[in-house]
């Protein structure tokens, strides 16, 4: 049995495409067995919501008048630096950005009770925004200072563009130390005090996706409540990890570059957050559907939670200082049940992923594909796979000695 | 005049294993009720109490404490959830000494049970969508 795409979305725009989330399918294969849900089943949805911290926006704010460069100049909204490395209206506003006058961690653990993450989600609101920006004049760019509001209606073009997230599996923080621990995985207590989790485990994308099979460069998917695409594989995207016999990662693999119209979305799917002691970033609700061409394709999608494993790291010393060695192998279903084993000890566990938003974003999805808003689209390149040779360098520092 | 206060202890990790409540006792005469302690030897702990005594006992018993580095905070009126922020991500739930959040099994969210809380402020600021409010 092959469906192709064409297929799935000519059922789509008839209202007559078989839609299911991720949970929903495990049942139903379960039930029907593989085969038989395959052929009526046409499309799978998934869904996370978590901190995805290498998210950004570029925006043009169109031309003042007389004109300024920013390029090369500097500039702020709401007091956070915005990257003007780029053409005269055009900036780039990091989600970890942080206004100059922030303590940051000198008194440790710090706040960051502002950033990029919240300008962005402000924007997102409808909120006016505070643009503040010096330039060094020229001919054609004669202006130097430039104070004004802008509205994310009035500007011309705001890109949300996200060059890591959706990580298919992620680690297990615990905290071995005698002190507590404020780190980009939360509030790690002393002496395993708890562990922490950050995936959405069976309905999360690309581990309903292992092999990526159906998500390739430009997937259409839900993104901060708008539409968006697959524009690349993410950074640090390591196909080449160790695998469960489901073709299931067991540690962090896969990641995918996202990018999508910021006027369409929404701010309860881009929420700014605060990571105490660690910085800014920005929660991002992320849905991608999975067209079911196949058998193999549905059953990648039935993969339950306890069938995904994750690595316990250690963050007082092993992780800051890069070293080997993990503390054990769990899976998302005692992760989820609220306590696990560590080193014979019975830590509570708690997630920085929201479930109930991932269910909410995968329903989303499925809503809007049977109504037939949303049509599927075929990906123009393969996300590089266990076949391609990449490998996850680190950082070898050369010393600089002239 | 005697004054009794709800108050929040933070131990830095070589203070725990002191006998620190005894000589509020001791040393200072005061009287406390421990609402709430999240301490082991050689830890980072956390104790919640009433502390209670004459002003100038008082006032000299908190000196002690802030000398041998434990971090005093006076404990709020009030903490609650801006239920329209809380993304039910969970980070609030390991983290909060009188298990005030817990999962509801079948949806998933984190429910708060204001009954259970002792407001000692821990998951204010651990709270990355700051849905968490101390209200003085
Ligand atoms: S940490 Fe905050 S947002 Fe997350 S579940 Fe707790 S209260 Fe809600
Ligand atoms: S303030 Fe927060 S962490 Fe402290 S007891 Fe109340 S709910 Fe728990």
């Amino acid at each position: 049995m092959l469906k192709t795409i064409v297929e799935i979305n000519e059922k789509i725009k008839k209202g007559k495409a078989v839609v299911v989330t991720a949970e929903e399918v495990i049942d139903i294969a379960r039930e029907k067995g593989l085969h038989k849900a395959a052929e009526e089943i046409d499309v799978v949805t998934t869904g996370t919501f978590s901190p995805m911290c290498s998210s950004g926006a570029f925006l043009n704010f169109g031309h003042s008048q007389p004109r300024i460069k920013l390029g090369g100049g500097k500039a702020y909204l709401n007091d956070v630096p915005v990257y003007t490395g780029l053409a005269a209206a055009d900036v780039f506003l990091g989600a970890n950005a942080l206004p100059d006058d922030d303590p940051r961690n000198k008194f440790h653990p710090g706040e960051f009770n502002y950033g990029g993450g919240h300008v962005i989600e402000e924007l997102v609101a409808g909120k006016d925004i505070r643009l503040v920006a010096t330039a060094y004049g020229t001919d054609c760019y004669p202006r130097r200072k430039l104070e004004s509001w802008i509205n994310l209606k009035d500007i011309n073009d705001a890109i949300l563009f996200n060059v890591r997230n959706a990580y298919q599996n992620y680690e297990v923080a615990v905290n071995s130390s005698d002190r507590m621990l404020y780190t980009y995985m939360g509030v790690l207590k002393p002496n395993l005090g708890n562990a922490h989790y950050s995936t959405s485990g069976q309905l999360s994308p690309l581990l309903n996706d292992p092999y990526y099979k159906s998500i390739g460069v430009g997937t259409k998917v839900f993104i901060g409540g708008g539409i968006g695409y697959v524009a690349w594989h993410g950074t640090q995207h390591n196909p080449n990890v160790p695998r469960g016999e489901n073709g299931v990662p067991r540690e962090g693999a896969g990641s995918l570059s996202l990018i999508g119209d910021l006027k369409q979305m929404k701010p309860e799917w881009l929420v700014g957050t605060s990571m105490f002691g660690y910085g800014c970033t920005l929660s991002t609700g992320i849905g991608i559907p999975i067209p079911v061409l196949s058998e193999e394709i549905l059953r990648y999608t039935t993969v339950t939670d306890d069938e995904i494993f994750a690595p316990i790291i250690e963050f007082s010393e092993t992780y800051p200082q890069r070293k080997p060695g993990i503390l054990g192998e769990i899976s998302y279903a005692e992760l989820k049940s609220g306590h696990i084993k560590v080193q014979g000890k019975d830590v509570p566990t708690a997630s920085l992923s929201s479930y109930p938003k991932a269910i909410e974003i995968a329903g989303i999805l499925k809503d809007w594909i049977e109504r037939g808003e949303f049509l599927l689209t075929e990906p123009v390149a393969h996300l590089p796979g266990i076949e391609s040779d990449i490998t996850f360098k680190p950082l070898e520092e050369r010393l600089i000695t002239e | 005049m005697d004054i009794s206060k709800r108050i929040v202890l933070h131990f830095p990790p070589h203070v725990t294993g002191q006998p620190v409540v005894y000589r509020l006792v001791k040393d200072f005469n005061l009287n406390f009720n421990i609402l709430k302690a999240s301490v082991s030897p050689g830890e980072e702990g956390l104790l919640i109490m009433e502390l209670g005594g004459t002003q100038k006992n008082y006032d000299k018993g908190i000196q002690y404490l802030a000398s041998v580095g434990v971090k005093i905070q006076s404990l709020s009126q009030d903490v609650v959830r801006d239920e329209a922020r809380c993304t039910h991500c969970g980070a609030c739930v390991a983290i909060c000494p009188s298990g005030a959040f817990s999962l509801e099994a079948k949806t998933r969210k984190v429910l708060f049970d204001h009954n259970k809380c002792v407001i000692c402020g821990l998951c204010v600021k651990a709270c990355p969508p700051r849905a968490m409010r101390l209200y003085f």
